[in-house]
């Protein structure tokens, strides 16, 4: 069985963020990694593979030339090859903006991707934490025309069939869907560590370069169908309120802040 | 020598910086306080390669290089002094001795399943009551053969990993005399009859690595058990010590990195006379020196690593390293406790645990004062 897992490189979630004219400026980020939906897609991959060791994991990612460190720890993971389409991002002024193209251009990237490499499952995170609109994944789905499962917690597959487990508020639901299929993953067992073996392994493992011309896209379905107005960093927190007086008067004016101000009871 | 780091080094430095902060540094100050040994990350550790770092692929270790060995113990210790310690003598005290002196049937037998992972740690028991630096003459231990089988009485203290170990490498004496061939290594599992292993040592710091007193009476192991020349255990021993202490040396960098990242976001968030105590000149100069001593210490442990690497004599520098490793991280401690004030001598701030941990470098593994007396000689060429 053929597995598609496709990754996203997204600034690591311990690094600074700072915002300029509407846009993340990409020059203050110091460290990237592989967006956790996207390690949680590849780890139910991966678990599939443990049962079934013919199963062939191919990552595929699209990025400038740093997507290669995230590429080599998937490699050394487990998965078995990867395909990177280079997409340098283009500058706006002086500001690099790292997601310059919408979900669906990326998605029709692709999903072009996908149909050059063939596949019988294709896993995808449910969404990149950097811009968390999660629809590059829906999107390939639809483009693709494949049945698609959103949020998987696990998969087991046998025969033609995919048995997902999901979450769902306040429990559990569990799907069928007949490959080929899409899944978004929104957790897993904690994604594996690299072992030692598999690092000094990973730079064995073939890594194709492709550019986004190569997989014949059509121009129009590269162009941005939605525009930023404006991008803005979360308000900074508000001084604390010290409640002065007798005890009495105090506990009074809290529970009036509480129900009437703060409207939590 | 030319230290940069190769694309799988990178890697696999990266790997065990992450495994440690999500596996050991989030339960180092529980590991302290109740002294249990932290088997939910060690389990983990077996499937990453850190269980037999430099036993042999051939063996089910992962074969990296006394270099590679050093990063992965740094970045454990970063994460916890007491894990880091039992791993690093797992690997460098009780796999050492096997992969250098053992047979192929020995290290089949006891140092696949070391590297593994699979079952539990290895220990070695050198030092006794009466034998602590002085190991040639002070050793009482005795091992007599009898049939097919060494007999085997006395007692060790000090013995890192005991009752977390399926097996320990003992030292004991096998010729008569006092003499410098006098000594073997025989491996002794901890379920054989006559093993008692007491009650772990209360001690300053590193609590959750277990120490602990072993008493054989009368322990009956085969004789192929003995590893290497008989009467070689003493030189085996020192052999295998200046390996360690590459791997202590590395240990202190990473307590003492550890104690300076706590300390440097402190400081910057720590305010007094209205600014961040982080921009007075007097916290400044001490970030400087304890920076730019870890460097310091960092690249003497790789240059004793390289040696070592390189199959060149390495004694002298591994002893150096170490030395100098262990003051660093004392002097880095005491000056992260002191940039915190009050709240550095509180057990809420990790500085205080990390000040206690490190106390041991420059004990285990040849002491301090040891070690100067290996590094006069190799100077003075005596």
């Amino acid at each position: 069985m053929k597995i598609l897992v496709f990754m996203k490189q997204v600034p690591d979630t311990a690094a600074p963020i700072s915002v300029k004219d509407n846009q993340v400026d990409a020059s203050k980020i110091d460290k990237y990694a592989a967006s956790p939906y996207d390690e949680y897609a590849l780890e139910q991959a991966l678990q599939i593979k443990d049962k079934a060791a013919d199963t062939k994991i191919t990552l595929v990612t699209l990025g400038p030339a740093r997507v290669r460190e995230m590429i080599m720890q998937g490699l050394a993971m487990g998965a078995d090859d990867a395909v990177i389409i280079k997409h340098e991002p283009a500058k706006h002024g002086e500001l690099v903006e790292p997601n310059d193209l919408d979900g669906l251009a990326v998605a029709n990237v692709l999903a072009a991707a996908a149909k050059k490499i063939g596949y019988d499952l294709i896993y995808t995170g449910t969404k990149g934490v950097d811009d968390d609109q999660g629809w590059v994944g829906i999107a390939m789905g639809e483009l693709l025309g494949l049945p698609l499962v959103a949020g998987a917690r696990s998969t087991e597959v046998s025969g033609g069939t995919a048995r997902v487990l999901r979450d769902v508020e306040g429990g559990k639901e569990k799907l069928e869907v007949s490959l080929p299929a899409l899944i978004t993953s929104s957790q897993a067992t904690e994604p594996r560590y690299p072992t030692l073996k598999g690092i000094m392994g990973a730079k064995r493992k073939p890594v194709l370069e492709w550019d986004i011309a190569s997989l014949g896209v059509a121009a129009d379905a590269l162009a941005s169908r939605v525009e930023r107005v404006a991008l803005d960093m979360p308000p900074g927190r508000q001084a604390g309120r010290l409640l002065l007086g007798e005890p009495n008067d105090q506990v009074q004016e809290l529970v009036r802040l509480l129900r009437e101000q703060a409207k939590v009871i | 020598m030319n230290f940069t780091l190769s694309a799988e080094q990178k890697l696999f430095k990266q790997t065990v910086h992450e495994y440690s902060a999500a596996e050991l540094k989030t339960r180092a100050a529980d590991v302290d306080h109740s002294g249990a040994f932290n088997w939910v990350a060690v389990r983990k550790m077996g499937p990453l390669g850190l269980l037999g770092l430099t036993t042999p692929e051939e063996y089910g270790g992962a074969g990296v290089s006394a270099f590679e060995a050093a990063l992965a113990i740094e970045q454990l210790g970063w994460g916890c002094g007491s894990t880091a310690l039992s791993v690093a003598a797992h690997n460098s005290l009780a796999c050492a001795p096997i992969a250098l002196f053992g047979t192929h049937a020995q290290k089949e037998a006891f140092l696949r399943p070391l590297a593994s992972g699979a079952g539990r740690l290895g220990a070695l028991a050198l030092t006794e009551p009466g034998a602590g630096s002085d190991l040639a003459g002070g050793v009482k231990t005795t091992a007599v053969p009898e049939g097919d089988s060494w007999i085997i009485d006395g007692s060790k203290m000090w013995t890192t990993n005991a009752s977390v170990a399926d097996l320990m490498v003992v030292l004991v004496r096998t010729e008569p005399g006092s003499g410098t061939h006098t000594l073997s290594l025989i491996v002794v599992p901890t379920s054989a009859p006559g093993v008692t292993i007491a009650p772990p040592e209360k001690k300053m710091g590193l609590r959750g690595s277990p120490t602990h007193a072993v008493s054989l009476s009368d322990v009956r192991v085969p004789l192929e058990n003995l590893i290497g020349v008989r009467g070689n255990g003493l030189q085996q021993t020192l052999s295998v010590l200046d390996g360690g202490r590459i791997g202590i040396g590395a240990l202190c960098v990473g307590l003492a990195q550890a104690a300076f990242d706590e300390t440097l976001s402190y400081a910057k968030q720590r305010h007094t006379f209205g600014k961040a105590i982080s921009q007075h000149q007097a916290i400044q100069h001490m970030l400087a020196d304890m920076a730019t001593e870890i460097e310091a210490a960092r690249l003497m442990v790789y240059e004793a690593a390289y040696l070592k690497d390189e199959g060149k004599p390495f004694t002298q520098m591994a002893a150096m390293a170490k030395l100098f490793a262990s003051q660093v991280s004392e002097r880095v401690c005491y000056n992260a406790i002191q940039i915190h004030g009050g709240y550095g001598y509180s057990a809420n701030f990790p500085v205080e645990r990390i000040y206690r941990d490190q106390r041991l470098m420059a004990i285990g593994e040849g002491t301090s004062e040891i070690l100067r007396m290996v590094i006069a000689r190799q100077v003075l060429g005596v």
